[in-house]
């Protein structure tokens, strides 16, 4: 499942992140990386971007970009 | 030792680091902006006298990385290259270790000798954070200084163990020299020694920095195998390049080469024939790499870069942070709220325009009268003639015309600053995006679009706050399709002649018809001339905090001071010019003579007099206006508007416009000789506009609205755009509009003609 997938407050652990070039590199840099955990906060207003905590701070992501983050759900 | 001496020190950290409160804290107001050479990317310069030392300090882009993919992060790593800092300070969100650190490991990749700026420092201790700063400092062979940015603590002690550590570095002679670097200082001595002083000490200091990293930090470690990979191939860098640091430390050329840094690649390897040694053991480490691990390189390092970030952290963080954003999520609950989030935004961008454009229109009334009294003080004590017209009503008037945007500009930069310094800018923008995604645009373009509905030339300016080039480019290009307040004169003017009840609807229209051209064009531009990858839209929310006065207050008068500097002078040259092509040339003999009548009805002193005179001297106004270049380009506009049922004194009016789009009001109360004192709702313009005699139709007046929502902007937003996004972009928006005007006008008087309207 990708990161789209993970309701509001779950966590789910990044298998591996697709995509190329910038926008790989750009996922990779904010600490976006196999073996970390991710937490769904909420969706905007318009469902699109997602709001995600990871490490101590939370970031905002388009679904598109989501959808290059293969995760599987933790308790 | 007398004599100072100059040192550079460059500030680099993530965005949301608080580096400019630091920046701000160093240097005071002794600060400058500029573009960094070639893009608009901008560059904070600031000045300290501290000891023997002239410090410069330069304010880095704010980064998560150094790569090639994003203009800020070359921009940032170019000035290290190319500039050789003495040192960076390199501003960390302690409240965020791992990933500042990130960027660190970078820094120290290049060789740079860096100083930890452990800020936010009060956040650490709010939260129950427990960091080994001792511990931290050892680890990174790097002095860890604590600061409050927002608060100016630490900043002494950051300043002193900056210059410390330049001294020390610089007076430490007796260092034994490694077999390495006595190799790099003998080569050094071989280059040719070119005769250009500065290129020699610029090599000279690189061997100094490349010398201080051995001894100081110690090199990020990607694991024992890619270490290994990471050192042949620098050895391979460094012989390639005869030992020349000018593109920077061998090691980190290594690790971009490896990473497939296209930028580092053109510059190590110019042409794969000649450079063949590098090239074939670039080959081989990347397919060992990919054997050995089964990944592509980027990513091994940027995994071995995060291990050995994580490593630190495990080191030095005694306590685990507790939830930071906890109080920000109670916040964002009714911000980025399904349904309360767009209420909530509204009512504050309904705020921040109301205080920019109807607060903004007092000072701009003082500003006004304070011109027009300084022009009739001047006029009572001048000689009359063209010279004192000129200085009274070309410079003066034109002065004018530039100070009367310094009240939009502040209060929209002390709008902006609040909203950017509290973290509300980034929920904007998130619960933004969708919908200005669909103009292939970011969420934070929404804002400086919206201010284009008050002026295009602080929305212009405010574009700012987008880090994609292209992105500020397109949004720019759309600002001036907002129909700014100017523009409305004119359309009270037109609907009250010709729409009557209807006048709210039409005007509305307008404003609509704006919007939806804009979003044409937006997306029509973004699949033609602005087309290509952007970056991904991953943007950190960060925990809300206080603005404090202080760097609100420096942001402001930042803008003011760019506008001043950078705009008002060519928008003054652009007034003065414009004034003079429709003052001169004079004309000496009228077709009656104004002057002995006026006297003649002087002499009467009666009411009807008075409007003897008044009408006399209109008509004079009118002769001079129409003897002047821009009358004379009346007859050459003619042909050009009359299809779209304008008439020439419409077509003449619409050039005055390019000084502001509201002189098109004025200059048609001088067309129509009733004198420039009559506005938009002088029932007499109304009248004259209405009348058969001069041709005008309702679909003509329409026309002509259209026409003014679209065509070129006025000298000032073109100025604006010159200055944010360059000559070619200026010249396409003037190219672009006025012909887009002209079309669209062409298409709604022309089509309704045939359906009989």
């Amino acid at each position: 499942m990708s990161l789209n997938d993970l309701k509001p407050g779950q966590s789910g652990k990044v298998i591996s992140v697709a995509g190329q070039g910038a926008i790989r590199r750009r996922l990779l840099d904010l600490g976006i990386r196999s073996g970390e955990t991710i937490k769904m906060i909420k969706a905007a207003p318009l469902k699109d971007p997602l709001e995600i905590s990871l490490g101590n701070g939370h970031i905002s992501i388009r679904r598109s970009e989501a959808a290059l983050i293969e995760i599987k759900v933790v308790s | 030792m007398n004599d100072r001496r100059q040192i550079k020190i460059a500030l680099a950290g993530n965005p949301n680091s608080g580096k400019t409160s630091i920046f701000n804290g160093l240097t005071g107001a002794h600060q400058k902006v500029a573009n960094f050479p070639g893009v608009t990317v901008e560059k904070r310069v600031g000045y300290r006298k501290y000891g023997n030392y002239d410090i410069m300090f330069v304010d880095l882009p704010g980064t998560y990385s150094l790569t090639a993919y994003s203009l800020d992060e070359k921009v940032a790593r170019d000035y290290i290259i190319n500039m050789n800092p003495d040192l960076i300070i390199n501003v960390i969100d302690s409240g965020n270790l791992q990933r500042s650190l990130y960027l660190t490991m970078q820094l120290i990749e290049m060789g740079v000798d860096i100083i930890l700026d452990m800020n936010m420092w009060d956040e650490v201790m709010e939260n129950g954070i427990e960091i080994d700063t001792d511990k931290l400092s050892k680890l990174l062979g790097a002095p860890v200084v604590k600061t409050i940015g927002s608060r100016s603590q630490g900043i002494d002690r950051l300043l002193k163990t900056s210059v410390a550590l330049i001294e020390n570095g610089h007076t430490d002679q007796d260092e034994v020299e490694t077999e390495s670097e006595a190799r790099t200082e003998k080569e050094t001595k071989e280059e040719t020694p070119s005769s250009e002083k500065g290129r020699r000490r610029r090599r000279r200091s690189m061997h100094d920095y490349h010398r201080h990293m051995h001894h100081r930090h110690p090199p990020v470690s990607y694991g024992p195998k890619l270490d290994d990979v990471v050192k042949t191939l620098s050895e391979e860098v460094d012989h390639s390049c005869h030992g020349c640091r000018g593109c920077g430390n061998p090691r980190w050329l290594a690790i971009k080469l490896l990473e497939g840094d296209q930028e580092i690649k053109k510059r190590c390897i110019p042409s794969e024939k000649e450079n063949i040694a590098l090239t074939t053991r670039l080959e081989e480490s990347v397919e060992h790499i990919k054997t050995t691990t089964n990944e592509d390189p980027e990513m091994v390092i940027t995994e071995g870069r995060y291990g050995y970030v994580a490593g630190i952290v495990r080191e030095v963080m005694k306590q685990p942070p507790r939830d930071r954003m906890q109080f920000s999520e109670h916040i964002d609950q009714l911000v980025t709220h399904r349904l309360l989030g767009y209420p909530i935004f509204l009512a504050i961008m309904w705020l921040i325009f109301q205080t920019t454009f109807k607060l903004g229109t007092y000072p701009m009334e003082w500003i006004d009268a304070g011109v027009v009294m300084l022009q009739g003080a001047l006029a009572s004590i001048m000689p009359a003639g063209a010279i004192s017209d000129l200085i009274i009503q070309g410079v003066i008037g034109g002065i004018g015309s530039v100070i009367i945007f310094l009240p939009n500009i502040v209060l929209l930069f002390l709008g902006i600053s609040i909203l950017e310094d509290s973290g509300y800018m980034a929920r904007a923008a998130f619960i933004m995006d969708k919908l200005m995604h669909f103009l292939g645009l970011h969420g934070k373009s929404f804002i400086p679009m919206l201010m284009g509905f008050g002026c295009g030339v602080p929305a212009i300016m405010s574009t700012r706050t987008l880090e994609s080039p292209r992105d500020r480019i397109l949004t720019i290009l759309i600002i001036p399709l907002m129909s700014c307040s100017a523009r409305l004169p004119v359309y009270i003017l037109f609907t009250g002649a010709f729409f009557g009840a209807a006048a709210g609807n039409v005007i509305f229209a307008i404003y609509i018809i704006g919007i939806l051209i804009a979003v044409l064009a937006a997306r029509l531009m973004r699949k033609t001339i602005l087309k290509g990858d952007s970056l991904p839209f991953v943007m950190e929310l960060p925990p809300y905090r206080q603005p404090t006065i202080k760097s609100v207050a420096i942001h402001m008068w930042e803008r003011t001071k760019i506008y001043l500097r950078k705009m008002g002078g060519i928008i003054l040259i652009a007034s003065i010019i414009l004034w003079v092509l429709g003052y001169f040339p004079k004309k000496s003999e009228y077709s009656i003579d104004y002057e002995t009548q006026i006297e003649q009805y002087r002499f009467l002193e009666s009411e009807y007099s008075e409007q003897k005179i008044a009408e006399l001297e209109a008509a004079r106004a009118t002769e001079d206006l129409d003897y002047s270049v821009i009358g004379r380009m009346g007859g050459i506009v003619e042909p050009i508007v009359s299809p779209l049922g304008f008439n020439w004194q419409m077509g003449v009016s619409l050039i005055t416009g390019f000084v502001a789009k509201e002189v098109v009001v004025s200059s048609l109360g001088v067309l129509y000789q009733i004198g420039e004192e009559h506005d938009e709702q002088s029932e007499t313009l109304i009248g004259v506009l209405r009348d058969p005699v001069n041709g005008i139709s309702k679909l003509g007046a329409f026309a002509f609205m259209i026409f003014v929502l679209l065509y070129t902007p006025c000298v000032a937003v073109i100025v604006a755009i010159k200055r944010e996004a360059g000559w070619k972009w200026m010249w396409f928006s003037i190219v672009f509009q006025t012909t887009l005007a002209w079309v669209v006008s062409f298409i709604v008087y022309q089509g309704g003609h045939l359906f009989g309207l």
